[in-house]
Protein backbone atom coordinates (compact mmCIF):
# COMPACT_ATOMS: atom_id res chain seq x y z
CA UNK A 1 0.00 0.00 0.00
CA UNK A 2 1.36 3.37 -0.95
CA UNK A 3 0.78 6.62 0.96
CA UNK A 4 1.82 10.13 0.02
CA UNK A 5 2.00 12.71 2.79
CA UNK A 6 2.08 16.32 1.63
CA UNK A 7 3.35 18.73 4.27
CA UNK A 8 5.88 17.16 6.58
CA UNK A 9 5.43 19.26 9.71
CA UNK A 10 4.50 18.00 13.15
CA UNK A 11 1.34 16.32 11.88
CA UNK A 12 2.50 15.09 8.50
CA UNK A 13 5.78 13.63 9.74
CA UNK A 14 4.04 11.70 12.55
CA UNK A 15 1.55 10.22 10.10
CA UNK A 16 4.36 9.31 7.69
CA UNK A 17 6.30 7.55 10.48
CA UNK A 18 3.24 5.69 11.74
CA UNK A 19 2.33 4.29 8.35
CA UNK A 20 5.96 3.51 7.58
CA UNK A 21 6.05 1.38 10.77
CA UNK A 22 2.87 -0.33 9.68
CA UNK A 23 4.60 -1.44 6.52
CA UNK A 24 3.21 1.08 4.05
CA UNK A 25 5.30 2.46 1.23
CA UNK A 26 5.38 6.14 2.27
CA UNK A 27 6.66 9.23 0.42
CA UNK A 28 6.66 12.59 2.21
CA UNK A 29 6.69 15.94 0.39
CA UNK A 30 7.65 19.27 1.93
CA UNK A 31 8.77 22.61 0.60
CA UNK A 32 11.65 22.69 3.05
CA UNK A 33 14.52 20.25 2.83
CA UNK A 34 14.93 20.46 6.65
CA UNK A 35 11.54 18.80 7.10
CA UNK A 36 13.31 15.52 6.38
CA UNK A 37 14.91 15.81 9.85
CA UNK A 38 11.49 15.34 11.42
CA UNK A 39 11.41 11.82 10.02
CA UNK A 40 14.46 10.78 12.03
CA UNK A 41 17.62 8.95 11.04
CA UNK A 42 15.91 5.59 10.47
CA UNK A 43 13.44 6.89 7.91
CA UNK A 44 12.94 4.20 5.32
CA UNK A 45 10.45 5.91 3.06
CA UNK A 46 10.86 8.51 0.36
CA UNK A 47 11.16 12.27 0.69
CA UNK A 48 10.82 14.97 -1.93
CA UNK A 49 11.58 18.64 -1.39
CA UNK A 50 9.06 20.58 -3.43
CA UNK A 51 5.67 22.26 -3.47
CA UNK A 52 2.60 20.05 -3.34
CA UNK A 53 0.81 22.20 -5.94
CA UNK A 54 3.54 21.33 -8.44
CA UNK A 55 2.22 18.42 -10.49
CA UNK A 56 5.75 17.33 -11.40
CA UNK A 57 6.57 16.99 -7.71
CA UNK A 58 3.42 14.91 -7.16
CA UNK A 59 4.34 12.67 -10.08
CA UNK A 60 7.90 12.32 -8.84
CA UNK A 61 6.48 11.16 -5.51
CA UNK A 62 4.55 8.51 -7.43
CA UNK A 63 1.04 9.87 -6.95
CA UNK A 64 -0.12 7.87 -9.94
CA UNK A 65 0.38 4.64 -7.99
CA UNK A 66 -0.73 5.97 -4.59
CA UNK A 67 -3.54 4.30 -2.65
CA UNK A 68 -3.96 7.19 -0.24
CA UNK A 69 -2.92 10.84 0.10
CA UNK A 70 -2.77 12.93 3.27
CA UNK A 71 -2.61 16.70 2.75
CA UNK A 72 -1.40 18.61 5.79
CA UNK A 73 0.62 21.67 4.83
CA UNK A 74 0.18 24.78 6.95
CA UNK A 75 -2.13 26.52 4.46
CA UNK A 76 -5.83 25.66 4.30
CA UNK A 77 -6.26 26.86 0.74
CA UNK A 78 -3.11 25.14 -0.44
CA UNK A 79 -4.40 21.93 1.13
CA UNK A 80 -7.81 22.29 -0.49
CA UNK A 81 -6.31 22.79 -3.94
CA UNK A 82 -3.84 19.89 -3.61
CA UNK A 83 -6.55 17.57 -2.30
CA UNK A 84 -8.81 18.36 -5.25
CA UNK A 85 -5.95 17.83 -7.70
CA UNK A 86 -5.20 14.44 -6.11
CA UNK A 87 -8.86 13.48 -6.20
CA UNK A 88 -9.92 14.82 -9.57
CA UNK A 89 -6.76 14.75 -11.65
CA UNK A 90 -5.07 11.64 -10.29
CA UNK A 91 -8.26 9.84 -9.32
CA UNK A 92 -7.08 8.89 -5.82
CA UNK A 93 -10.03 7.47 -3.90
CA UNK A 94 -8.66 8.10 -0.42
CA UNK A 95 -7.63 11.73 0.00
CA UNK A 96 -7.66 13.10 3.53
CA UNK A 97 -7.11 16.82 3.99
CA UNK A 98 -6.49 18.97 7.05
CA UNK A 99 -8.42 22.25 7.12
CA UNK A 100 -8.05 24.46 10.19
CA UNK A 101 -11.00 26.73 9.40
CA UNK A 102 -14.21 24.92 10.45
CA UNK A 103 -16.35 26.84 7.93
CA UNK A 104 -14.23 25.85 4.93
CA UNK A 105 -13.84 22.31 6.29
CA UNK A 106 -17.64 21.93 6.38
CA UNK A 107 -18.17 23.44 2.96
CA UNK A 108 -15.56 21.28 1.24
CA UNK A 109 -16.88 18.19 2.98
CA UNK A 110 -20.21 18.95 1.29
CA UNK A 111 -18.32 19.18 -2.00
CA UNK A 112 -17.02 15.65 -1.48
CA UNK A 113 -13.61 16.03 0.16
CA UNK A 114 -12.67 14.09 3.26
CA UNK A 115 -11.76 17.11 5.40
CA UNK A 116 -10.46 16.84 8.95
CA UNK A 117 -10.71 19.96 11.11
CA UNK A 118 -8.43 19.93 14.18
CA UNK A 119 -9.93 23.25 15.32
CA UNK A 120 -13.36 21.69 15.53
CA UNK A 121 -11.92 18.73 17.42
CA UNK A 122 -10.18 21.10 19.84
CA UNK A 123 -13.38 23.07 20.41
CA UNK A 124 -15.36 19.90 21.13
CA UNK A 125 -12.67 18.37 23.34
CA UNK A 126 -12.11 21.55 25.34
CA UNK A 127 -15.84 22.11 25.82
CA UNK A 128 -16.27 18.52 26.92
CA UNK A 129 -13.35 18.89 29.34
CA UNK A 130 -14.98 21.94 30.91
CA UNK A 131 -18.28 20.10 31.26
CA UNK A 132 -16.58 17.16 32.94
CA UNK A 133 -14.95 19.36 35.59
CA UNK A 134 -16.57 19.32 38.98
CA UNK A 135 -17.55 22.97 39.19
CA UNK A 136 -19.18 24.03 42.47
CA UNK A 137 -22.79 25.10 41.92
CA UNK A 138 -23.24 28.82 42.48
CA UNK A 139 -26.38 30.42 43.69
CA UNK A 140 -28.23 32.62 41.20
CA UNK A 141 -27.26 36.30 41.28
CA UNK A 142 -30.61 37.49 42.68
CA UNK A 143 -30.31 35.25 45.71
CA UNK A 144 -26.98 36.85 46.72
CA UNK A 145 -28.07 40.48 46.46
CA UNK B 1 -23.75 46.04 -11.11
CA UNK B 2 -22.33 44.85 -7.82
CA UNK B 3 -18.74 43.56 -7.84
CA UNK B 4 -16.70 42.04 -5.05
CA UNK B 5 -12.93 42.38 -5.45
CA UNK B 6 -10.55 40.21 -3.41
CA UNK B 7 -7.02 41.53 -3.11
CA UNK B 8 -6.13 45.21 -2.91
CA UNK B 9 -2.83 45.24 -4.78
CA UNK B 10 -2.32 47.38 -7.89
CA UNK B 11 -4.75 45.32 -9.97
CA UNK B 12 -7.46 45.20 -7.31
CA UNK B 13 -7.18 48.88 -6.43
CA UNK B 14 -7.25 50.02 -10.05
CA UNK B 15 -10.19 47.84 -10.96
CA UNK B 16 -12.08 49.13 -7.92
CA UNK B 17 -11.33 52.71 -8.91
CA UNK B 18 -12.41 52.17 -12.53
CA UNK B 19 -15.63 50.38 -11.67
CA UNK B 20 -16.52 53.04 -9.11
CA UNK B 21 -15.97 55.78 -11.69
CA UNK B 22 -18.24 53.92 -14.08
CA UNK B 23 -20.93 54.19 -11.43
CA UNK B 24 -20.88 50.57 -10.25
CA UNK B 25 -21.03 49.37 -6.69
CA UNK B 26 -17.81 47.72 -5.54
CA UNK B 27 -16.50 46.22 -2.31
CA UNK B 28 -12.77 45.54 -2.02
CA UNK B 29 -11.30 43.10 0.50
CA UNK B 30 -7.67 43.40 1.62
CA UNK B 31 -6.04 41.39 4.36
CA UNK B 32 -2.78 43.24 5.09
CA UNK B 33 -3.52 45.94 7.69
CA UNK B 34 -0.92 48.41 6.36
CA UNK B 35 -2.19 48.15 2.80
CA UNK B 36 -5.77 48.31 4.05
CA UNK B 37 -5.02 51.61 5.83
CA UNK B 38 -3.72 53.09 2.56
CA UNK B 39 -6.70 51.88 0.57
CA UNK B 40 -9.14 53.12 3.18
CA UNK B 41 -7.93 56.69 2.67
CA UNK B 42 -9.08 56.54 -0.92
CA UNK B 43 -11.96 54.06 -0.91
CA UNK B 44 -13.33 54.65 2.62
CA UNK B 45 -16.22 52.28 3.40
CA UNK B 46 -15.80 50.48 0.06
CA UNK B 47 -12.78 48.59 1.39
CA UNK B 48 -12.92 45.98 4.14
CA UNK B 49 -10.13 44.37 6.14
CA UNK B 50 -10.00 40.58 6.14
CA UNK B 51 -9.02 37.30 4.52
CA UNK B 52 -11.29 36.87 1.52
CA UNK B 53 -11.09 33.09 1.76
CA UNK B 54 -12.91 33.21 5.12
CA UNK B 55 -16.65 32.77 4.70
CA UNK B 56 -17.56 35.35 7.35
CA UNK B 57 -15.38 37.96 5.64
CA UNK B 58 -17.07 37.29 2.32
CA UNK B 59 -20.47 37.41 3.96
CA UNK B 60 -19.71 40.71 5.67
CA UNK B 61 -18.76 42.04 2.23
CA UNK B 62 -22.14 40.98 0.86
CA UNK B 63 -21.41 37.76 -1.01
CA UNK B 64 -24.82 36.49 0.02
CA UNK B 65 -26.68 39.03 -2.16
CA UNK B 66 -24.89 37.64 -4.34
CA UNK B 67 -22.68 40.01 -6.38
CA UNK B 68 -22.92 39.93 -10.17
CA UNK B 69 -19.18 39.46 -10.35
CA UNK B 70 -16.36 38.34 -8.07
CA UNK B 71 -12.78 39.19 -8.99
CA UNK B 72 -10.10 37.12 -7.26
CA UNK B 73 -6.95 39.19 -7.70
CA UNK B 74 -4.73 38.29 -4.75
CA UNK B 75 -1.10 37.32 -5.16
CA UNK B 76 -1.77 33.72 -4.12
CA UNK B 77 -3.19 31.34 -6.70
CA UNK B 78 -4.57 28.90 -4.14
CA UNK B 79 -6.49 31.77 -2.52
CA UNK B 80 -7.85 33.00 -5.85
CA UNK B 81 -8.96 29.51 -6.75
CA UNK B 82 -10.72 28.90 -3.44
CA UNK B 83 -12.39 32.33 -3.51
CA UNK B 84 -13.89 31.64 -6.93
CA UNK B 85 -14.93 28.13 -5.97
CA UNK B 86 -16.69 29.32 -2.80
CA UNK B 87 -18.30 32.23 -4.66
CA UNK B 88 -19.73 29.99 -7.38
CA UNK B 89 -20.55 26.81 -5.56
CA UNK B 90 -21.69 28.13 -2.23
CA UNK B 91 -23.16 31.53 -2.98
CA UNK B 92 -24.23 31.13 -6.59
CA UNK B 93 -22.20 34.04 -7.93
CA UNK B 94 -22.86 33.98 -11.69
CA UNK B 95 -19.43 35.08 -12.84
CA UNK B 96 -15.91 35.04 -11.42
CA UNK B 97 -12.61 36.15 -12.89
CA UNK B 98 -9.38 34.88 -11.37
CA UNK B 99 -5.83 36.09 -11.60
CA UNK B 100 -3.22 33.37 -12.11
CA UNK B 101 0.15 34.45 -10.73
CA UNK B 102 2.16 31.34 -11.59
CA UNK B 103 1.31 29.93 -15.03
CA UNK B 104 2.09 26.43 -13.76
CA UNK B 105 -1.08 26.67 -11.67
CA UNK B 106 -3.27 27.29 -14.73
CA UNK B 107 -4.02 23.56 -14.97
CA UNK B 108 -5.51 23.58 -11.46
CA UNK B 109 -7.93 26.37 -12.38
CA UNK B 110 -8.92 24.49 -15.54
CA UNK B 111 -9.34 21.23 -13.64
CA UNK B 112 -11.70 22.84 -11.15
CA UNK B 113 -13.65 24.76 -13.77
CA UNK B 114 -12.51 28.21 -12.66
CA UNK B 115 -12.74 30.34 -15.77
CA UNK B 116 -12.01 32.87 -17.12
CA UNK B 117 -8.53 33.45 -15.76
CA UNK B 118 -5.91 36.07 -16.49
CA UNK B 119 -2.20 35.34 -16.31
CA UNK B 120 0.23 38.18 -17.02
CA UNK B 121 3.20 35.86 -17.53
CA UNK B 122 1.38 33.75 -20.12
CA UNK B 123 0.20 36.85 -21.97
CA UNK B 124 3.72 38.25 -22.04
CA UNK B 125 5.15 34.94 -23.26
CA UNK B 126 2.59 34.77 -26.06
CA UNK B 127 3.65 38.24 -27.19
CA UNK B 128 7.34 37.35 -26.90
CA UNK B 129 6.80 34.25 -29.03
CA UNK B 130 5.26 36.48 -31.64
CA UNK B 131 8.38 38.65 -31.69
CA UNK B 132 11.07 35.99 -31.60
CA UNK B 133 11.76 34.73 -35.14
CA UNK B 134 13.09 31.36 -33.93
CA UNK B 135 9.62 30.48 -32.78
CA UNK B 136 8.36 28.87 -35.95
CA UNK B 137 5.01 28.08 -34.34
CA UNK B 138 3.15 30.89 -32.61
CA UNK B 139 0.28 30.38 -30.19
CA UNK B 140 -2.44 32.83 -31.11
CA UNK B 141 -5.37 31.67 -29.03
CA UNK B 142 -6.10 29.08 -26.42
CA UNK B 143 -9.65 27.71 -26.35
CA UNK B 144 -9.34 26.12 -22.97
CA UNK B 145 -12.88 24.91 -22.56
CA UNK B 146 -12.80 23.25 -25.98
CA UNK B 147 -9.29 21.89 -25.35
CA UNK B 148 -8.12 23.40 -28.64
CA UNK B 149 -5.68 26.07 -29.65
CA UNK B 150 -5.05 28.16 -32.72
CA UNK B 151 -1.47 28.52 -33.92
CA UNK B 152 0.30 30.22 -36.79
CA UNK B 153 3.20 28.77 -38.77
CA UNK B 154 5.21 30.21 -41.61
CA UNK B 155 6.07 27.93 -44.51
CA UNK B 156 9.52 28.45 -46.04
CA UNK B 157 11.17 26.99 -49.13
CA UNK B 158 12.72 24.10 -47.19
CA UNK B 159 9.47 23.09 -45.54
CA UNK B 160 8.30 19.61 -46.52
CA UNK B 161 4.79 20.96 -47.00
CA UNK B 162 5.84 23.63 -49.54
CA UNK B 163 4.34 22.84 -52.94
CA UNK B 164 1.92 20.26 -51.48
CA UNK B 165 -1.84 20.32 -51.40
CA UNK B 166 -3.48 20.36 -47.98
CA UNK B 167 -5.31 17.08 -48.68
CA UNK B 168 -1.96 15.35 -49.30
CA UNK B 169 -0.49 16.38 -45.94
CA UNK B 170 -0.35 13.71 -43.20
CA UNK B 171 -1.68 16.14 -40.59
CA UNK B 172 -1.80 14.77 -37.05
CA UNK B 173 -5.17 13.58 -35.82
CA UNK B 174 -6.93 16.36 -33.95
CA UNK B 175 -5.59 19.14 -36.16
CA UNK B 176 -6.87 21.14 -39.15
CA UNK B 177 -5.55 23.97 -41.23
CA UNK B 178 -7.83 26.99 -41.11
CA UNK B 179 -6.47 29.54 -43.50
CA UNK B 180 -3.52 30.56 -45.62
CA UNK B 181 -2.29 34.14 -45.77
CA UNK B 182 -0.38 34.93 -48.97
CA UNK B 183 0.72 38.37 -50.19
CA UNK B 184 -1.52 40.04 -47.64
CA UNK B 185 -4.65 38.10 -48.56
CA UNK B 186 -6.11 35.32 -46.48
CA UNK B 187 -8.02 32.37 -47.85
CA UNK B 188 -9.76 29.50 -46.14
CA UNK B 189 -7.61 26.37 -46.41
CA UNK B 190 -9.38 23.63 -48.37
CA UNK B 191 -8.14 20.27 -49.59
CA UNK B 192 -7.03 21.70 -52.92
CA UNK B 193 -5.11 24.62 -51.40
CA UNK B 194 -1.43 24.32 -52.31
CA UNK B 195 1.01 25.61 -49.72
CA UNK B 196 3.82 27.84 -50.92
CA UNK B 197 6.96 29.26 -49.34
CA UNK B 198 6.12 32.46 -47.47
CA UNK B 199 2.57 31.35 -46.61
CA UNK B 200 1.34 32.09 -43.11
CA UNK B 201 -0.90 29.23 -42.12
CA UNK B 202 -3.39 29.19 -39.27
CA UNK B 203 -4.11 25.81 -37.76
CA UNK B 204 -6.41 24.58 -35.02
CA UNK B 205 -5.27 21.63 -32.92
CA UNK B 206 -5.38 19.89 -29.60
CA UNK B 207 -2.70 21.15 -27.21
CA UNK B 208 0.28 18.81 -27.29
CA UNK B 209 0.08 18.13 -31.04
CA UNK B 210 2.37 21.08 -31.87
CA UNK B 211 5.47 18.99 -32.47
CA UNK B 212 3.68 16.61 -34.82
CA UNK B 213 2.21 19.51 -36.74
CA UNK B 214 5.58 21.21 -36.89
CA UNK B 215 7.12 18.01 -38.31
CA UNK B 216 4.54 17.74 -41.06
CA UNK B 217 4.54 21.38 -42.07
CA UNK B 218 8.03 22.66 -41.34
CA UNK B 219 10.80 20.16 -40.65
CA UNK B 220 12.75 18.44 -43.38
Amino acid sequence: MKLIVIGCGRVGSSIALQFDHEGWDVVAIDEKEEALNRLGSHWGGGFIAGHGMDVDVLRQAGIEEADAVVVATNGDNTNLVIAQVAQKRFDIQCVVVRVLDPARADFYRELGLRTVCPTKTAIDTLSEAVRSCEVPVREPAEARS
Amino acid sequence: MYTLVAGGGKAGANVTRSLTRMGHEVTLIEQRPDRFAQLEEEFEHQVQLGDATELYVLERAGIGRPPDLVLALTGDDEDNLIICQIAKERYGVPKTIARVNDPRNQAHFDLLGISPTVCATSSIMALVEHEVPEHDLIHLLELRKENLEIVEVQIDKDSPSAGKRVEKLPLPEGSRLISVMRNGTAEIAVGATELQPGDQVLAILEPGKEDELRRVLLKK
